[in-house]
């Protein structure tokens, strides 16, 4: 893969997409054996430059970046010299004099990790781990690999992604990767939580949740957050739900094999219902493990990884 | 301020036949005076010095972005002989004090004239009038007030502030923006904000609080100005008030003739302003706006931040750009070499309106003998890469780094005295 950042999924062709989830499925391997560790990234150092807690997306880009073999330095802003005032820009400075050769970013403002990327501070790759309500690239190429994975493919899949649209990273990288990849998509919200000219993306969109999900291979559902509604974006968690929620009445009209996803974390009750979470149909542990299997090969890849992943290295030989 | 006499040899006024023009003592004159230095102006367009209605010169409160010093000198430098101070300063520009302290650092300065622009609401609080006689009446003389950078919002307020400035024949500049719908507001709301993820400031927060003001100044028979109009919508609120006889008068600025919201695709904060950069259809109708004189005035909204104001997140980053040493390029650009005016279309929008909304005396007058010798020269044929670190501006946030801008200024004129020649500042 010739670059050198992961921003957007929407910077991602098909042969990029396929490149890291066919590299992901190589480096998922590792996962089931005693030592789960490659040296591939021996010597390199990975940073998880955190500017917003979010302790599963650090701990699965810091397991990834270990099973590599990369020294991993977490960097979070919460109780560091972020907070006290320290900037963007000089925290980048501090990287670059570290010798880091990728950054892992989750910033809260959307376009954190391009300003991070193109502002000419550093030299090393940046990962996106989460930009405000813009991205999480990571979160939908793991999305797609766990598609693949339960449905044996993704192109011509109908796929379902429900509720706040409007303020959701995972929705916005899954519509761009999951367009890339030839699957169909239709996002479902109330008109408040849908963005102006979403008819303008390459999807569908629909008021209503019950007519999309016959026809549908699998329904994402997003993380609806509470105080959405003193905003007047829904009048009451209990309207929200009865519209817009996943219980078991409404899986049923699901076909078969369908799937039912959640980026996590869920907020039970609500968006989904206990009984939905656990079923056979949900992926949701599984997109965790998967979580690890993408970021190994997205870091490797952005890296310089040119050739196979785990082909010719001492503790691979054993395959 | 009148001691060297000029012969101007050859100079376009307003782009018509050369010929050559006189100053001494402050005013045009008839004949070449005695003993006057020869300014070869040979391919050159003379206006009256620009009128800025939309300065902000950071002073008080902020010399670290902008002094009133650095500020006229910029000013000069982009032709400008008179600005009007905004008066969102620390402390705000809300007491005959303040307003006057700008006012005497101008004159001490000598770049330009400077009218300070009185705060509508004590503190731009927005709560209650500040003390708008007391700045009328003083040296100051203010007639402009505004609570530019934020609305005044309630409707209540704004109605007696537009009443109350009837006394002293001042006029209420409004920034609109209904509040309420631009709360964490970071950039126009359309497709694009949505596929950035950057909460929108949507077009109809400006239109409607202008929809109301011109009903306002109806009802009240009070002069309006609506400051930085950047919407299609706006535009036609704005000629429909006209078409009635309603007392408003718009601006609109360089940036918003020229920029759109698609510069905003790899979130550099040089492109955040307030009002956002609009659409390519926006842009279209304030051009046709200010073409057929719907829109009044050109305005810069110079807006001077340090460097560390933009050298972050967009989230975080200061919203305004600097202006007032590429307004005159970027009106070269956008309506003079489209067609949409000409020189004397230019003199009308950046020096005689603009003075006469601001009522002030001895600028925006025409180049004709006994008037006021307020001039700027421009050589129209000339371009430039525009250079941040060459602005006279002590702030380089210039959203034209690197772009080529046609036109310079090669000599202004204030009251008779050159702030600039050969297209540089001059030192006093
Ligand atoms: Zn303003």
């Amino acid at each position: 893969m010739a670059k050198r950042h992961l921003l957007s999924t929407a910077d991602l062709t098909v042969d990029d997409a396929n490149l890291i989830l066919d590299t992901a499925q190589e480096l998922a391997s590792v996962a089931g054996r005693a030592i789960k560790k490659l040296p591939t990234l021996r010597g390199r150092t990975v940073v998880n430059l955190f500017f917003e807690d979010s302790t599963r997306t650090r701990i699965s880009f810091e397991t990834a970046a270990k099973r590599l073999s990369a020294d991993v330095i977490n960097f979070s802003a919460k109780g560091s010299s972020v907070s006290k005032g320290e900037s963007l820009k000089d925290t980048a400075l501090t990287l670059e004099a570290m010798g880091a050769d990728a950054v892992v970013v989750r910033h809260w403002a959307s376009g954190g990790a391009h300003r991070l990327a193109n502002a000419g501070w550093i030299r090393s790759s940046v990962v996106n781990a989460g930009d405000g309500t813009h991205e999480h690239p990571t979160q939908a190429l793991l999305d797609a690999f766990t598609l693949r994975q339960r449905l044996g493919s993704v192109a011509g899949r109908h796929v379902a992604i429900v509720g706040d649209v409007l303020h959701s990273r995972v929705a916005r990288s899954n519509v761009h990767l999951l367009a890339t990849l030839g699957a169909e998509v239709t996002l479902v919200a109330p008109p408040t939580l849908l963005p102006l000219g979403v008819e303008h993306w390459p999807c569908a969109s629909s008021y209503e949740l019950d007519p999309i999900l016959p026809k549908c291979d699998a329904v994402m559902m997003l993380r609806v957050q509470r105080e959405r509604m003193n905003q007047a974006f829904f009048p009451t968690e209990r309207e929200y739900s009865r519209r817009y929620g996943l219980q078991a009445a409404r899986m049923a009209l699901l076909p078969q094999h369908a799937v039912v996803m959640h980026p996590g974390p869920m907020n039970r009750g609500l968006e989904i219902s206990a009984e939905v979470a656990d079923s056979v149909r949900s992926t949701v542990t599984e997109q965790v493990a998967n979580g690890v299997s993408v970021r190994m090969a997205v870091l490797y890849l952005l890296l310089g990884g040119a050739e196979s992943a785990i082909g010719n290295d001492e503790e691979g030989s054993a395959r | 301020m009148s001691g060297t006499s000029y012969v101007i040899k050859g100079a376009r006024v307003l782009g018509e036949e050369s010929r050559d023009l006189y100053v001494s003592d402050g005013a045009f004159a008839e004949a070449a005076p005695r003993g006057a230095k020869v300014i070869d102006a040979d391919g050159c367009i003379a206006l009256p010095g620009l009128v800025d209605l939309h300065t902000h010169l950071r002073e008080p409160g902020r010399e670290d972005a902008e002094t009133v010093l650095t500020g006229t000198r910029a000013a000069a430098a982009g032709g400008f002989t008179a600005v009007h101070a905004m008066a969102n300063t620390d402390p705000v520009a809300d007491t005959a004090g303040v307003v006057e302290q700008v006012w005497r650092l101008g004159r001490e300065a000598g770049y330009c004239d400077v009218r300070p622009v009185g705060a509508v609401t004590a503190g731009l609080k927005g709560e209650r009038l500040a003390e708008l006689g007391a700045m009328a009446d003083s040296a100051a003389r203010v007639r402009v007030f505004s609570d530019d950078g934020h609305c005044v919002s309630d409707a209540a307020l704004m109605r007696r502030a537009l009443e109350y400035v009837k006394a002293f024949g001042g006029v209420v500049a409004q920034h609109a923006q209904e509040p309420r719908l631009t709360e964490g507001a970071q950039m126009n709301e359309g497709e694009l904000s949505g596929v950035l993820g950057l909460q929108g400031w949507p077009a109809v927060a400006e239109e409607a609080i202008i929809a109301r003001d011109v009903l306002l100044a109806a009802h009240t028979g009070s002069k309006l100005h609506v400051c930085h109009l950047s919407t299609a919508g706006s535009v036609e609120i704005v000629r429909w008030a006209k078409s009635r006889g309603y007392p408003v008068t718009a601006e609109v600025t360089p940036h918003h003739l020229l920029l759109t919201e698609d510069l905003i695709r790899g979130y550099d904060p040089v492109y955040k302003v307030n009002p956002p950069l609009r659409s390519a259809a926006d842009v279209e109708a304030v051009r046709a706006g200010l073409a057929d004189g719907t829109i009044d005035a050109v305005a810069t909204d110079h807006a001077p931040h340090p460097v560390e104001a933009k050298d972050c997140e967009w989230a975080v980053a200061a919203m305004g750009m600097v202006g007032l040493e590429t307004a005159l390029s970027v009106v070269q650009r956008t309506m003079v070499e489209t067609g949409l005016l000409d020189w004397a279309g230019v003199a009308d929008r950046m020096s005689a309106r603009p003075a006469r909304i601001g009522s002030v005396t001895g600028q925006g007058r025409s180049v004709a003998t006994g008037e006021p010798a307020n001039l700027v020269l421009i050589d129209p044929a000339a371009a430039r890469v525009i250079e941040p670190g060459a602005l006279y501006s002590l702030s380089h946030n210039t959203p034209y780094a690197g772009m080529k801008l046609p036109g310079a200024v090669v000599v202004t004129l204030l009251h008779g005295s050159a702030t600039v020649l050969d297209g540089r500042v001059v030192e006093r």
